[in-house]
């Protein structure tokens, strides 16, 4: 394989606009998603970070496309841990497509190099994130198990 | 819900998950190479695998390439197990296989 590349999808009984805000909104990202807050540039060429709950940048990058409520494509590089931050950046992708009731989400996690420890590392962890979204937006509630920072990291 | 059991209820399109975990990313030839099933049967469960978000397609140039997408998978396990379950079944599921090997169940 000439690139490391991981694709999940979900399909959740919201609306585009209330996807999206969950995507890029602090107070939302912190209820899912392990407590890190998500700030994201609002334009292209724009910063983006997530920061972990005891102040640390997790992980960062840049905006690289922007479609409120359709796409959003991001750099990401993690930054707390040494042996995955040397791999550089990766690469992010958010699509949103109303499908009758529902939204569809495609996430796409890819970095061009073979066997990255980057994707395999972030590969266990979202199927588990992507579940806890789309039950806090469906049932206001999200996963136990992603409400909290993991011990130790 | 219904779907994701129904596509599981296959050794068939079981053994294809297995080929997508081994190896994600693949064209339907690729699959097809591994897999002792004639084309049209492949085609057949990817598309129900497909229905049931088993598995997620994309289109990159003129390939279209399959990734196996466990969070439907997810979304079942957590109906039914609790928050501090998580940690003793992982270590039982663990100690099963490695007392009776790698099994296709």
């Amino acid at each position: 394989m000439a690139n490391s590349r991981f694709v999940y999808v979900t399909y959740i009984r919201t609306t585009p606009e209330k996807l999206w805000q969950a995507l890029i909104d602090p107070e939302f990202t912190q209820r899912y998603w392990c407590e890190t807050r998500h700030e994201v540039s609002s334009h292209k060429g724009g910063a983006w970070r997530i920061m972990a709950p005891d102040g640390r940048v997790a992980d960062s990058g840049e905006v690289l496309e922007i479609e409120p409520h359709r796409r959003l494509v991001l750099s990401w590089r993690n930054e707390f841990m040494p042996e995955l931050r040397e791999e550089g950046f990766s690469r992010l992708t958010y699509e949103l497509e109303t499908v009758g009731e529902s939204v569809k989400l495609t996430v796409i996690h890819e970095m061009d190099k073979p066997n990255s420890k980057l994707i395999a590392t972030v590969s266990t962890g979202w199927p588990h994130i992507l579940a806890s979204l789309k039950s806090l937006l469906e049932t206001g509630e999200p996963l136990e198990e992603t409400t909290r920072w993991p011990k130790g990291f | 819900m219904d779907k994701v059991f129904r596509a599981l209820a296959d050794p068939g399109r079981r053994r294809l998950l297995d080929r997508l975990h081994a190896d994600n990313g693949q064209t339907l030839g690729e699959l097809c190479r591994h897999l002792k099933m004639s084309r049209q049967a492949v085609t057949k469960h990817l598309k129900l695998l497909e229905a049931a978000n088993l598995v997620a397609v994309i289109w990159r140039g003129r390939e279209k390439l399959h990734y196996l997408n466990p969070v439907p998978i997810v979304e079942i396990a957590d109906r039914w197990i609790g928050k501090y379950e998580r940690g003793r079944l992982r270590a039982l599921a663990d100690l099963k296989k490695q007392l009776e090997g790698e099994t296709d169940g």
